[in-house]
């Protein structure tokens, strides 16, 4: 029999037959993975499952490809995100991306504790959206499509960066783009770390990482749409 | 499986199908009813093909009745302006046994769910829309689930319902909870509900 013990983040849960549930969870050292939780589609059990409740989980199976059953814990929820709507609407873009763009059992603990961070700070209104922010860029670093905004492309410039290329995901100047400006995408100054970080940019911002994860992560790895609970963050920040 | 006629391993296998029933069970239950023949099989097949026969989806706000327009959608005395949103007919029945509510009801038949492609057009939401407007609405209780899923649904509602009151149904410590043996997801929620005495 192999087995692991980790902590995770709840992703999803379905029902599986009567009682149990194929619960999908992220960790660290195992990434996206799921498994069938026995009494998981009891009421005991409906508050441990929720998305983004934080939870001690115990793997075992016979063979390593098995789907194999989780034993769940709780360690943490999340409930207090459902009173409000930007806090509701960030949990799920964070679970549906997981789901979305991470392949089954690729470990990534930079991302894993990046995630944890982001989470806790839900409720934090003033800086969850720029939080959230940095979060998508680091999704992107951590598979492999980081974004390169240190210097122009075009030029070698490091000043005067106005937008990203979508081929490259690196930055090119006003000067750099030149007739092709109409094609790049936005580079706000807080993609680098600079501006005031107001709504608005942060969702100009946004607009930019969402074109590199719906073409590169979640394109890349089938053809799935991009989880409508992003758009609907993407919708409230700046409008809560 | 059993050494019984066509006809009884047909009925078993069909029991079998229902939720809670496996085929074990499903065989005692037949077996029951065959003792209970009189008293029990015959009115259960009569009232089953008579639910069978009549029982419909109520046009307007998606209970289940036995009319096109069901009882309460019916009743002028539950026109008093308020609906109450519900998941599912069983949260339907729920609110109607507690007899607190003299409203009427809007079935959604499930939650927006990312996960199972559930959108709002797959809900009875537009519907909803349309009865705010025609029924002359002046309040909308929202009694969903507290899931994450319930609540996206209800956050998703109350955003498309601007001008109308929009509640929805207290979370806290149940009637005979103790706080020992609540999540604290159930703790946070009652604290932050908290109300002077």
């Amino acid at each position: 029999m192999i087995e692991w013990r980790e902590d995770g983040v709840v992703l999803a849960a379905r029902k599986h037959g009567e009682t149990s549930a194929i619960v999908e969870v992220f960790t660290a050292e195992h990434g996206r993975h799921a498994g069938v939780v026995r009494g998981g589609a009891s009421r005991k059990m409906a508050a441990t499952l929720q998305p983004g409740a934080q939870v001690d989980i115990t793997w075992k199976a016979r063979l390593d490809d098995h789907l194999g059953h989780f034993t769940i814990e709780p360690v943490r929820s999340r409930a207090q995100a459902m009173g409000d709507r930007l806090s509701l609407a960030g949990l799920n873009a964070v679970a549906g991306l997981l789901t979305a763009a991470l392949a089954e059992r690729d470990a990534h603990p930079p991302l894993y504790r990046r995630t944890i961070q982001l989470l806790d700070l839900l409720g934090e209104k003033e800086v969850w959206p720029l939080a959230y922010l940095q979060w998508e860029l680091a999704l992107l670093d951590e598979m492999g499509f980081g974004l390169d905004l240190g210097a122009c492309a075009v030029t070698g410039a490091t000043e005067g960066l106005v937008y990203v290329s979508p081929k490259s995901g690196r930055a090119v100047s006003a000067a750099g783009a030149g007739e092709w400006a109409a094609k790049l995408l936005p580079l706000p100054p807080v993609l680098r770390g600079q501006g005031d970080a107001d709504d608005s940019e942060i969702r100009e911002a946004l607009g930019t990482t969402g074109y590199f994860i719906e073409h590169r992560l979640i394109k890349g790895s089938g053809d799935r749409p991009m989880p409508a609970a992003r758009a609907r963050l993407l919708d409230l920040i700046g409008r809560v | 499986m059993t050494d019984a006629p066509k006809a009884m391993t047909d009925l078993i296998d069909l029991m079998a199908r229902l939720p809670g029933l496996g085929p074990r069970s499903a065989r005692r239950a037949v077996l029951h009813l065959i003792k209970k023949r009189g008293q029990l099989m015959g009115p259960l097949a009569e009232a089953m093909a008579q639910v069978s026969a009549t029982a419909r989806e109520c046009l307007n706000c998606g209970n289940i009745g036995t009319t096109d327009i069901c009882e309460i959608c019916q009743s002028e005395k539950r026109g008093n302006g308020m609906i109450c949103v519900v998941e599912d007919v069983a949260d339907l029945w729920a609110m109607e046994r507690s007899a607190q509510f003299k409203g009427r009801y809007h079935v959604l038949g499930g939650t927006l769910s990312a996960l199972d492609a559930i959108g709002p057009d797959e809900l009875r939401i537009p519907k909803l829309l349309d009865r705010i407007a025609s029924e002359q609405i002046s309040e909308v209780i929202l009694a969903l689930s507290a899931t994450i899923d319930g609540q996206t649904t209800a956050h998703y509602i109350a955003d498309q319902l601007p001008g109308v009151t929009v509640t929805s149904l207290a979370q806290g410590v149940p009637v005979g909870g103790e706080l020992d043996y609540l999540d604290d997801g159930t703790i946070t929620a009652a604290l932050k509900a908290r109300r002077a005495l």
